[in-house]
């Protein structure tokens, strides 16, 4: 059993206020060894189904450490989008195809409880690049009931914009973004049963922050059952804050519990609550899943379905995203352990599958391909009365991971 | 400075019986907390996958637990 550590106090009031605060944190914890995570390697296919759209493509990851105390990974990720959604549609645009592609490499270093962490991530479309570079602290502490985090991202986005006839790159379109984010959390033993994490997570952006193709709407000045469409108008910083409990319960039996709650709020004026829950019950060489999450968000200040006029507001934004909507998804999912005992290099694999059903229903999102119809058509509804939007997605991922 | 004096010793006293805690669960009784469905991320290359699919959809982000990354996707 590990004893408490004693801390030797500083004897002079002269020490600097952050000196005697790492002095008394971090050093005693020192003393201890923490631990890595073990060598895996993973393969996901996924694919996303619904308003329109299909994203599929498959991940990678590898990691492996070295020595006890220093850890690599990779990670490629690829998306192959084809989209019809409902924006698409209504800006008169045809189907369109394309790929993201994005690689991340991590570093690990530990040295007695403290892990520092730092990564590099690089994603690719034919229209937007983005580089991200992440470093972190972890420190285990009070005998390990207590971890605590520190995170920092620093990110920068070049945001070009493509011809959607001759689906060349405009050469005269170049827009950055910035990108900070700064986390911090700790994660808590409170029982034998009961674990809980607490994150908080400021991200500051700086640029173009709209999507150079969506348009907003604004009443027809002609007719005023039709709209017309003029290109957003964003502001180019926005700030969020988002802080999030979660915890997990192990059962009288072999289960778990967790539950978890997410508040945001940002400077667009956008609040959101996020609520997950879910059980896990392993049986036999299986482990079986299920989850549910609940998300509402409200519309951002500059938000409309509708604008009564042609530059009405400095900002104009009519993005789904950005609108006031509820989403709701079940989740299930199935892991089997294969060679428990091991194989060879391999400590055991596992094949897992996954699958989520999400439901989006908008409040103030409206379906406006109605009011697209000929005024003719039984279906027709003028500009600002068309049914509200609403959509299902099904997600699936299936993966093999292997611990060697 | 005789202010800045106590509350230096004030944390320094705080601090040090942070030092003294005795952890109230041992190690030998972490059995059930060490069991795989006890992690809060068993699968990284899921819990990334699917934090970026509502991500993309939804207007809140972060705390999350992953160091995210800026894609078009929105």
């Amino acid at each position: 059993m590990k004893k408490a550590w004693g801390v030797e106090l500083p004897a002079r009031a002269s020490v600097s206020w952050l000196g005697l605060v790492l002095a008394l944190v971090l050093l005693p914890a020192a003393s201890f060894a923490g631990v890595l995570a073990d060598d895996r390697a993973d393969a996901l296919y996924h694919r996303y189904e619904g308003g329109g759209v299909t994203i599929h493509g498959p991940s990678v990851l590898v990691r492996k450490k070295f020595a006890e105390k220093y850890a690599i990974s990779a990670n490629y990720y690829q998306d192959m989008v084809t989209s019809a959604s409902i924006d698409v549609e209504v800006s008169g645009a045809s189907e369109y195809h394309e790929e993201r592609d994005q690689w991340s490499l991590g570093a690990e270093y530990l040295r007695g409880k403290t892990t520092y962490s730092l990564g590099y991530t690089n994603s690719k479309e034919n229209d937007y690049q983005a580089e991200t570079t992440t470093f972190g602290i972890s420190q285990d502490l009070f005998g390990d009931l207590t971890t605590i985090t520190m995170g920092f991202s620093r990110g920068k986005d070049v945001v070009r914009r493509r011809d959607t006839i001759t689906d060349r790159i405009d050469p005269n379109f170049k827009e950055p973004i910035d990108r900070w984010s700064y986390r911090v959390g700790v994660s808590q033993i409170l029982t034998k049963a009961l674990i809980s994490s607490l994150q908080l997570e400021v991200i500051t952006d700086e640029g173009f922050l709209n999507n150079p193709y969506r348009s907003y709407r604004f009443v027809n000045p002609s007719n005023n059952q039709l709209f017309s469409l003029a290109p957003e108008q964003y502001p180019r910083t926005r700030t969020s804050n988002a802080i999030a409990l979660n915890a997990r319960y192990y059962l009288p039996y072999r289960a778990a519990v967790h539950g978890g709650y997410r508040f945001f709020t940002d400077t667009w004026g956008i609040g959101a609550n996020t609520f997950e829950a879910g059980y896990t019950h392993p049986w036999r060489q299986w482990t079986f899943d299920v989850g549910y999450r609940f998300y509402s968000q409200n519309n951002a200040d500059f938000y409309s379905d509708l604008f009564e006029r042609r530059d009405e507001q400095n900002f104009l934004a009519r993005d789904k995203e950005l609108s006031t909507f509820k989403s709701q998804a079940l989740s299930l999912g199935a892991t089997y352990e294969f060679v428990p005992n091991g194989w060879r290099f391999i400590k055991k694999g596992t094949l897992n599958f996954y699958y989520d059903r999400i439901q989006f229903d908008y409040d103030d999102f409206r379906d406006a391909r109605y009011s697209m119809l000929p005024a003719a058509d039984p279906n027709f509804r003028p500009a600002g009365s068309e049914p509200l939007y609403s959509f299902g997605a099904n997600v699936f991922q299936l993966f093999v991971s292997v611990w060697f | 400075m005789q202010v800045r004096t106590g509350i230096l010793l004030a944390a320094a006293v705080v601090l040090a019986g942070c030092g003294n805690i005795e952890p109230w669960v041992k190690p030998y009784e972490r059995q059930a907390l060490a069991d795989p469905i006890m992690s809060f991320d068993p699968n990284p290359v899921s819990t990334a996958y699917i934090d970026h699919v509502f991500d993309a959809r939804e207007g809140a982000r972060g705390a999350n637990g992953t160091a995210g990354g800026g894609c078009g996707c929105n």
